[in-house]
């Protein structure tokens, strides 16, 4: 789960990790409030999305028009407000479509000495989160990854410990970091390795990380991912979640307890299990088709929910046709094979539907099929499904 | 032989109580399994179709002898049951259970690795040497006893090599499902050494998929320590990336993790890599040759 810029700052507050004073707006005349109440010399206005590289992204039909703007007034707060809300921007990270900007979050300026990154993530090679930070602040981290991998340096911590003094040290003294800033290191980067881990965060960036002229440490950015698996653990969390970032279909999909992810191609695929799921669009590619979707049902899909990922399927326009792709294990084809006929009912196929059943009671499942009135074509194996939808959808 | 377990395991069930555990259990006493007990905090005395339900592990392992568990409790008690397994002394802990906070398995794994026990999963299939032990939520009709060893991070992928190689005639020394999340108890080397080991095992295929770094580091090891015949397949060319493919650990991050990476490492090594799922049954048969 992904959350805002401003809400990222809130919890780093609240976790003692410093950041500059900030006020959200949703107007462009909040904007200008927001610029006056700050009382300093510049503001900045930042585009709030769930999406990096706002700073050179741009909105879509106005390339001067960038997703964070220095402001030195409440009417250059107002009209650089103005010129993002509502508007669709584009970054490196968002995709051509650009994701609507819905709120900006005016901040208050500060004099920067120095541009760093920080970034804390899962290494799952090792099996223990890392803490990576870099002197070149504000690059793209996987380019700075790819081209001078050794400005970025690393230290592992063990969670329940957190990161050790000697450890903030080793990397004050790669980055060139001493005095009053390095004893500022020594609060902040313990702070936010124990954020990390409390949080439950999966990513957790900021970038830059900046030191002022008087040598404090300010988080001038926010990016946090939170593993979606231990949000039982932070109901809190819920009111964080912004349904306006997310694909609709997608989050329909999770509400019935279905995975899936909307693709750009016109096949729409059901299938049981992510790795099989997974492949089932690869094998759809191979043979010239565009999966529309990755679709896992997963193990113990009753009706209610074969139903409804149908429904999911067949409501995207690109959708030409359909592959049910099952291999029973747990879950019987039998159950597939009545839930395909009940979906058929209530949904109404209107494109093609090749079905390739294997596994438990198949031989049940097949004839249930084959002794119903739902215009289906059968498929063998893998291979002769895939062919068969790509035939059928045209491509 | 056969790695890891076989008609002599002894296997318990964590969480036996539950829908899933009970209906598992006796799934995995049906198909020959040595299920001889099962731990359910506060439910001991009771029974589970015969199969008697204890209140901790330790005092399971003391009453059966058991040295393997399968784990289905829910995912806030997951790490806990994994921790619970090991001190009692359980060598093969397989937690099938989906949805494990990945901080939760940073603090198990270090305990697990630092141990002689293994762990399998979390969010995996379990294990299953055929027709003598299977421990897990595989159909395990589609097994027979023979020459591969299959260890896959998916499961219903795992069935469809599974069935593969049975219809081909070549049947599986053991299956090992590693599981779909960031953090696992077992690795592709790990058990490569046991398949290279085993005289059972005539080859090895391994199914990965997108995410991560371990197909790479499997490609690697096979290069210099197994001589045995290896197969592979990636799942996930077609998938975008940034988007979880719905196990958590199946996700592209930073450009890092995509299956072309995977597949040019592994057939740098000299693995056969299947190009569609439809061919990995075959692909074992090429690298036999």
């Amino acid at each position: 789960m992904k959350i805002h810029e401003y809400q990222g700052k809130q919890l780093f507050r609240a976790a003692g990790v410093p950041v500059l004073e900030g006020i959200v707006a949703t107007t462009p005349d909040e904007a200008a409030a927001a610029y006056d109440k700050l009382g300093g010399a510049i503001a900045v206005v930042k585009a709030q999305i769930h999406a990096g590289g706002r700073g050179k992204g741009t909105v879509i039909d106005d390339p001067k028009q960038h997703g964070v703007v220095l402001a030195k007034s409440a009417d250059q707060a107002r009209e650089a407000a103005a010129g993002l809300l509502g508007k669709k921007l584009v970054t490196i990270q968002t995709g051509p479509e650009g994701q609507t900007v819905n709120k900006v979050f005016v901040e208050a300026g500060c004099d920067i000495a120095r541009e760093l990154y920080l970034g804390i993530v899962l290494d799952r090679a090792a099996a223990k989160p890392v803490l990576m930070v870099s002197t070149e602040g504000g690059m793209e981290i996987e380019t700075v990854a790819e081209e001078t991998p050794e400005l970025i340096f690393k230290e592992h911590f063990d969670p329940a410990v957190g990161l050790e003094a000697y450890q903030v040290r080793k990397l004050c003294k790669k980055l060139g970091i001493t005095g009053a800033a390095a004893k500022a290191a020594a609060k902040f980067m313990p702070a936010m390795c124990r954020f990390y881990v409390d949080s439950d965060c999966e990513l957790c960036e900021v970038n830059p990380l900046v030191i002022t002229g008087d040598d404090q440490m300010i988080a001038l950015d926010a990016k946090i991912n939170f593993d979606n698996n231990a949000l039982y653990r932070h109901p809190e969390y819920a009111e964080l979640r912004d349904l306006g970032e997310e694909e609709p279909s997608e989050v329909r999909a999770s509400n019935a307890g279905l995975s899936y992810v909307k693709l750009e191609g016109n096949i729409g695929c059901l299938v049981n299990g992510a790795g099989l799921a997974m492949s089932t669009m690869d094998i759809i590619k191979y043979h010239g088709g565009k999966p529309a979707n990755f679709l896992d049902v997963g193990g113990g899909a009753n009706t209610e929910q074969v139903t409804e990922a149908f429904q999911i399927l067949l409501s995207d326009p690109n959708c030409k046709g359909v592959l049910v792709n099952i291999f029973g294990g747990i879950a019987r084809c039998t159950t597939i094979a009545g839930a395909i006929i009940e979906a058929s009912k209530t949904v109404g196929f209107t494109v093609p539907l090749v079905v390739r059943l294997e596994g438990t009671e198949v031989e049940e499942g097949r004839k249930m099929l084959a002794d119903s009135d739902v215009d289906i074509i059968n498929a063998v194996d893998i291979t002769d499904a895939a062919k068969k939808i790509v035939a059928a959808t045209g491509v | 032989m056969s790695i890891l377990i076989d008609s002599n395991t002894k296997v318990i069930c964590q969480g036996i109580t539950g829908k899933a555990g009970t209906f598992h259990t006796l799934g995995c006493r049906d198909y020959g399994t040595q299920m001889v007990g099962g731990v359910t905090p506060g439910k001991g005395g009771q029974n589970v179709d015969g199969v008697p339900v204890f209140d901790t592990v330790e005092e399971a392992v003391n009453e059966t002898g058991a040295d393997a568990t399968m784990i289905f409790v829910p995912p806030p008690f997951t790490a806990d049951a994994i921790l619970e397994a090991l001190d009692a002394g359980i060598k093969v802990i397989a937690a099938i259970t989906e949805g494990v906070p990945v901080i939760d398995m940073v603090r198990v794994y270090e305990k697990v690795r630092a141990s002689d026990a293994v762990l399998i999963g979390p969010n995996c299939p379990g294990l299953i040497t055929p027709g003598q032990c299977k421990i897990g939520i595989m159909p395990g009709y589609i097994h027979n006893p023979g020459k591969v060893g299959v260890m896959s991070r998916s499961g219903t992928l795992t069935y469809e090599a599974v069935w593969q190689t049975s219809a081909l005639g070549l049947g599986q020394s053991t299956c090992v499902g590693l599981g779909g999340d960031p953090i696992v108890g077992t690795n592709y080397i790990d058990l490569l050494k046991r398949y290279q080991a085993d005289d059972q095992t005539e080859a090895i295929l391994m199914i990965g998929e997108i995410g991560g770094s371990a197909e790479e580091e499997a490609a690697a090891f096979v290069k210099e320590h197994v001589t045995k015949p290896v197969a592979a397949f990636i799942a996930g060319r077609t998938a975008p990336p940034g988007k979880r493919m719905g196990h958590a650990g199946a996700i592209i991050s930073g450009g890092k993790g995509t299956a072309t990476e995977k597949v040019a490492a592994l057939e740098d090594a000299g693995i056969v890599v299947a190009p569609t799922p439809a061919d990995m049954g075959q692909a074992v048969v090429d690298a036999m040759k």
